[in-house]
């Protein structure tokens, strides 16, 4: 980390240079105003002082019209450039790339639990490959909190009860700081980490070492331990929707709608299943809130998504297939 | 000159004015403390359809309704109120406020019944909170309790000021009951009025949205 | 000015005894007793300031614990805001003023405007009993769900203390709409009010549409600690942001209740120390009322990364652009004011002009704020604290400065030292400079604000800020002393000591209980300066004050 004194934020990721050019116009607009209006006042206030010569006549008409139109129609424009051009690199910013590393982040008074995709777990560091694409996938265990990477010029509370995402693609390698920005209690300034951006290879050698069971096998042992399965695989049971290729799957729900199972559907499913009941069945599935953590729910996600659908075996890294919301049976 | 025209104003109808505004400013404010709550309560129901259809089913709706034509009532007894203190008759006025009063305590003595039955089958948010309720039910108990936790935010603050209703009731009857008031005067008995108008409409919102969502 | 005299009866010596004052319906009494009230809190706020600054000047928290650290900042906020700044300028120089200003002798509910009084220090003692009783963590904002179940202080006390305090501030809300309606004297058009009751008008319709806002949401944290009536409570189903959403609904309004009143300030001393009419007095007056009702349409822009949706930030984005506006219009008329002016720099005047730079570059950063990417950055960073304390300190409390230095003279009746009111004002502009500025540039570099540790390569810019802020706190401690000195060897200011406009100088300082003692009738309009001779070198004389 370079802990030198500096008066300007490194750039390491690719929306940091954006950030910082639409940075540099707004201080260009500040500057430019605040020294106009500095600049107007020291220049009257000699010119015009009390007691010096100067010529007062004042001009009467439609001059004083025209003054107010201009001087509300010029910042009018440039804050509606503002607007613009920050609106459209939050949208970019908001919007991942196909390809990303997904991750999983656990925030909690007052540490970062990490969660690679093969069950690799760190604390308060996380490594990533310089150059690619990176999701975060982030929920709390209690407060609110927020994940905050100055470097990278991306910040995302970290709520409660609910998943917020966050992509960001490094540029450089280093190591940077990560803060938690959102007030958390006694030791917020603590909850701190680091970002460690690797060349490909070195994140591929790291992510080999020691690694832990991988979130689909634990997925999977809870799936047993909470007996799942007694209702999902249990194919005489027309009561309960069979989970095989359940991510991604189009569903219909009771009240009509339809939705694409994604990961916050599924969380709410097992924390919640009354919220959104499948079309066609009771709901007569219990409620494990309160008897599976925020971490185990992301396992048992991660069981979920590699249940393949029964007709069709695709490759185990492709997208999960789409029944499209059209599909025969859907119709009403 | 009339003896209740205070020192910094010009005339008795400036005075006037004054009271009223400001009683309407005051309102728009009060608008605004429940408004709070609405909002709140509207995003919650629209989450969570059934557990809402749930709780409310556990309300007592004949309570309810009697309450409403209770406190409706007492807003036409309060208008009658007013219009006697314009035109002067004192006795009306000192009458039609007493029911008034009378009408008002006995809305607050049917919530207080209902509060204390919430009590006994815990329902009342917090530790305690249970719901007995039969296996199909499918909704999230603790959602249930989220709209309990409305029932009693909202309904508690109308009740406090229903409270307050009623102490104001009350001095503008002892006040009517001394003849302080006269068609010059009657500003009091208006803008308690105003106030208890006010305190029945909130609760003309409140009753459907708690009582009649099934 | 020849030697002018105190007249021999006024508000202050009608009466002796503490009742007189503890049971005064006089809206000039009661304004003293806020003012007196307010410094203290101010000075209690300030302190705080002091504590944490003084720990921030090393990277490791060698000073106090963290909790401490937390309820100091805690402490700070709640105090400055909500027991300073809130009612800084509106209770104190507008009860003052604006029945003075409009010809009328006294606001429309002395009783309520007495009650607002003792609202606000039931609320202040509730505040401080909740300090004393181990302090509050929650920072000023108590967002949920850590305030509600995580902290372990005294919230409910703090929130009760608030929600106490906000009646207060309804009240004189009410008072000021009230009054302006009815209680104008003849002649009195709207048009030819002063722009302070203007702005106090706008700033009134914020305090009574906002403030029961606020009161909700804090009595339903109260609600949620207290009893267990949670609707905020995740583990519940509740939604954390609602809280924000309806804290924000309030809070961001309520800074335009800072600012604006201030801005009254300024827009009454700029003409007088100009020796000329307002520039573009309509399009001041209505850009008050434009920002009241643009502000209750922004809370949002406190979001942008809070999860909400990224529509919702962009609409709230949009419009936290707008707003901009009238206050751009606002700052360039004041400088148009001193185009062909004969201006004298007075204490006063220095401030205001103070207010109008620090306000300029604390309301740009705004900007950089409301925009979406950027915010994204900044977001609850040091950048956030420069620009609010650019606003609030920066303008909102030199205005205030410089409208306690301005009506000093109606207020006691006697003239401050003008040479050490000059010397504070250039000190608070400088000590506040060294203090703030470095905050934009640590706020950009990335520090966290409420970071009670923090890495090691930030501390040069927070040893500046640091030393700033001690500057700061002198400069704060000089018009204390020198004010208080001149209660009792001021020179006698007479009625109008800087030949000024407006109705509330035809009466002599300090006033007679019922202000004037025959009802003014009011023939012209606000800030009639006799036009400049376009020869003359010198504009209407502006009487020369102690030296
Ligand atoms: C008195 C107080 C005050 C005032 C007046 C303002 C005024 C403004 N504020 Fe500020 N603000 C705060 C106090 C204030 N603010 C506080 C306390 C917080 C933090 C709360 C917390 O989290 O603890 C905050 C936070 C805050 C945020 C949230 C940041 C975040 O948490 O991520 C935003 C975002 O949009 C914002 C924007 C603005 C804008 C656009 C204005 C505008 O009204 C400013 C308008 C003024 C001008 C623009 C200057 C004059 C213009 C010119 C001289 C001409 C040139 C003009 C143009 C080119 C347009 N403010
Ligand atoms: C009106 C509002 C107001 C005012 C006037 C001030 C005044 C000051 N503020 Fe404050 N500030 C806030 C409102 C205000 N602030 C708010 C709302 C927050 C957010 C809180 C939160 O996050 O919840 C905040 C947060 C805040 C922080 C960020 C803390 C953090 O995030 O960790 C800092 C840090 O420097 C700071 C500094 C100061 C300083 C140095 C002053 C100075 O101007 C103070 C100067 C005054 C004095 C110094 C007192 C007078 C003198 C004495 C008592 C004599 C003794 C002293 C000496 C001789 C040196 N403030
Ligand atoms: C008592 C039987 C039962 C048990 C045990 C059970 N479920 Fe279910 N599950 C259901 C039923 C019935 C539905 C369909 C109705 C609904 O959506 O609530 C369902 C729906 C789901 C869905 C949504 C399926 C879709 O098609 O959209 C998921 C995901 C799910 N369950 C996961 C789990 C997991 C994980 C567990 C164990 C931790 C579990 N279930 C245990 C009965 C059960
Ligand atoms: Cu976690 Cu701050
Ligand atoms: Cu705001």
């Amino acid at each position: 980390m370079d802990t030198s004194f500096r008066l300007f934020p490194e750039q390491a990721s690719t929306a940091a240079e954006q950030v910082d050019r639409l940075y540099v116009f707004l201080l260009g607009v500040a500057s430019f105003f605040t020294l106009l209006i500095f600049l107007l006042i020291v220049y009257f206030v000699i010119k015009y002082r009390h007691g010096a010569r100067a010529d007062r006549s004042q001009v009467s008409g439609n001059r004083y019209w025209i003054l107010e139109i201009t001087w509300s129609l010029i910042p009018l424009g440039l804050t509606m450039i503002m607007f613009g051009w920050g609106a459209d690199l939050f949208f970019k910013v908001h919007q991942p790339p196909p390809d990303c590393i997904e991750i999983n982040v656990l925030a909690k008074q007052w540490m970062w639990k990490i969660q690679h995709a093969d069950g690799k777990q760190e604390i308060n560091s996380l490594h990533i490959p310089v150059g690619k694409p990176v999701k975060l996938r982030m929920i709390s265990q209690d407060v609110i909190h927020s994940f905050f990477v100055p470097s990278f010029r991306v910040k995302q509370d970290v709520l409660p009860g609910r998943y917020t995402t966050i992509w960001f693609q490094p540029t450089k390698t280093g190591r940077y700081h990560l803060f938690c920005a959102e007030y958390c209690g006694t030791s917020h300034s603590r909850m701190t980490g680091e970002i460690v951006v690797q060349q490909p290879a070195e994140y591929a050698q790291w992510l080999r070492g020691a690694s832990s069971e991988s979130p689909e096998a634990a997925g999977e042992s809870l799936y047993d331990q909470f007996r799942c399965g007694t209702c999902h695989n249990n194919p005489t049971n027309p009561r309960c929707p069979p989970l095989d290729g359940i991510f991604g799957r189009m569903v219909r729900l009771e009240d009509g709608s339809t939705l694409q199972a994604d990961e916050a559907y599924l969380r709410e499913s097992i924390l919640d299943p009354t919220a959104q009941v499948v079309a066609g069945y009771k709901p007569v599935m219990p409620t494990y809130k309160g008897q599976i953590g925020e971490e185990e729910v992301f396992q048992l996600i991660a069981y979920l998504k590699s249940l393949q659908p029964p007709q069709q075996r695709t490759p185990k890294s492709g997208p999960p297939p789409f029944e499209t919301p059209n599909d025969t049976d859907q119709q009403p | 000159m009339n003896t209740h025209l205070a020192h910094h104003f010009d005339d008795a109808d400036q005075q006037f004015d004054a009271a009223r505004l400001g009683m309407w400013i005051f309102l728009a404010t009060e608008i605004m403390f429940f408004g709070g709550m609405f909002v709140g309560y509207t995003i919650y129901r629209v989450n969570y359809p059934q557990a809402f259809a749930v709780g409310s089913s556990h309300l007592q709706l004949v309570a309810g309704t009697v309450n409403t034509a209770v406190l409706l009532l007492s807003s036409f007894t309060m208008a009658l109120a007013v219009r006697c203190s314009q035109t002067n008759r004192r006795t009306g006025t000192v009458f039609l406020l007493a029911i008034t009063l009378l009408l008002g305590v006995v809305f607050l003595g049917i919530k207080g019944f209902e509060y204390t039955e919430k009590f006994a089958t815990h329902h009342v948010p917090g530790e305690s909170f249970s719901l007995s309720e039969p296996h199909s039910s499918p909704v999230d108990p603790q959602h249930v309790e989220l709209f309990f936790s409305f029932y009693f935010a909202m309904t508690g603050f109308h009740a406090l000021h229903m409270i307050i209703g009623v102490a104001l009731v009350t001095i503008a009857a002892t006040q009517a009951w001394k003849k302080c008031f006269s068609a010059e005067y009657y500003t009091p008995v208006e803008i308690t009025g105003l106030y208890w108008h006010f305190v029945d409409i909130v609760w003309v919102f409140l009753f459907p949205l708690l009582y009649l969502i099934r | 000015m020849s030697v002018a005299e105190l007249p021999r009866r006024h508000y202050l010596n009608a009466n002796y005894n503490i009742w007189s004052w503890l049971l005064t319906t006089d809206h000039k009494r009661i304004a003293i007793l806020y003012m007196i009230s307010l410094t203290l809190f101010f000075f209690v706020g300030g302190a705080a300031a002091i504590l944490f600054r003084l720990e921030l000047m090393t990277p490791q928290g060698d000073l106090l614990i963290s909790e401490t650290y937390n309820r100091l900042f805690t402490l700070h906020g709640v105090v400055m805001v909500f027991f300073f700044l809130i009612p800084s300028i509106p209770a104190v120089l507008g009860n003052f003023l604006v029945p003075m200003m409009i010809g009328a002798r006294d606001m429309a509910f002395p009783r309520l405007n007495l009650l607002s009084w003792y609202l606000f220090m039931a609320g202040g003692i509730l505040a401080i009993a909740a300090i004393v009783g181990g302090g509050v963590d929650t920072g000023w904002t108590f967002y949920t769900p850590y305030s509600t179940t995580y902290a372990n202080s005294q919230v409910m006390a703090m929130a009760m203390g608030i929600f106490v305090a906000g009646f207060s501030s309804i009240l004189t809300g009410m008072n000021f709409i009230v009054t302006t309606h009815t209680m104008r004297a003849p002649g009195m058009t709207w048009f030819r009010l002063p722009l302070f009751v203007w702005s106090h008008y706008a700033t009134a319709v914020i305090m009574v549409l906002g403030t029961p806002v606020l009161a909700i949401s804090l009595a339903l944290i109260a609600l949620e600690r207290g009893l267990g009536v949670g609707i905020f409570d995740p583990k519940l189903g509740g939604d954390p942001l609602l809280f924000q959403h309806l804290f924000w609904f309030y809070s961001h309004p309520a800074v335009y209740i800072m600012v604006l009143p201030s801005m009254a300030v300024v827009s009454e001393i700029v003409p007088c120390f100009a020796r000329k009419r307002i520039f573009g007095y309509s399009f001041i007056a209505f850009s008050s009322v434009a920002i009241a009702v643009l502000s209750f349409l922004v809370w949002g822009h406190h979001m942008f990364v809070s999860g909400q949706s990224v529509f919702a930030g962009m609409v709230f984005s949009f419009l936290s652009m707008l707003v901009a506006i009238p206050s751009a219009v606002k700052v360039f008329n004041w400088t148009a004011t001193l185009h062909k002016g004969s201006i004298s720099l007075e204490t006063p005047m220095l401030y205001a002009l103070g207010f109008i730079g620090l306000f300029t570059l604390g309301g740009l950063t705004g900007l950089f704020l409301a925009t979406l990417a950027v915010d994204l950055h900044v977001h609850d960073t040091y950048f956030i604290v420069a620009h609010f304390h650019y606003i609030m300190v920066g303008g909102a409390v030199m205005g205030y400065l410089g409208g306690v230095h301005y009506w000093w003279p109606k207020m006691t009746g006697r003239l401050y030292p003008e040479w050490w009111g000059r010397v504070s004002a250039v000190v608070v502009f400088v000590g506040f400079n060294l203090t703030f500025f470095p905050q934009f540039v640590l706020g950009y570099l990335g520090m966290p604000r409420r970071y009670h540790v923090y890495p090691d390569e930030f501390q040069v810019l927070n040893v500046m800020s640091s030393a700033g802020a001690s500057i700061l706190g002198l400069g704060y401690l000089i018009p204390l002393v020198y004010l208080l000195w001149s209660l009792k060897y001021g020179k006698a200011a007479g009625p109008n000591p800087w030949n000024a406009k407006g109705v509330e100088w035809q009466t002599p300082s300090p006033p007679p209980t019922l202000n004037f003692d025959e009802t003014p009738v009011v023939t012209e309009e606000a800030y009639a300066y006799p036009p400049l001779d376009e020869s003359s070198a010198e504009g209407e004389p502006l009487e020369p004050v102690a030296n």
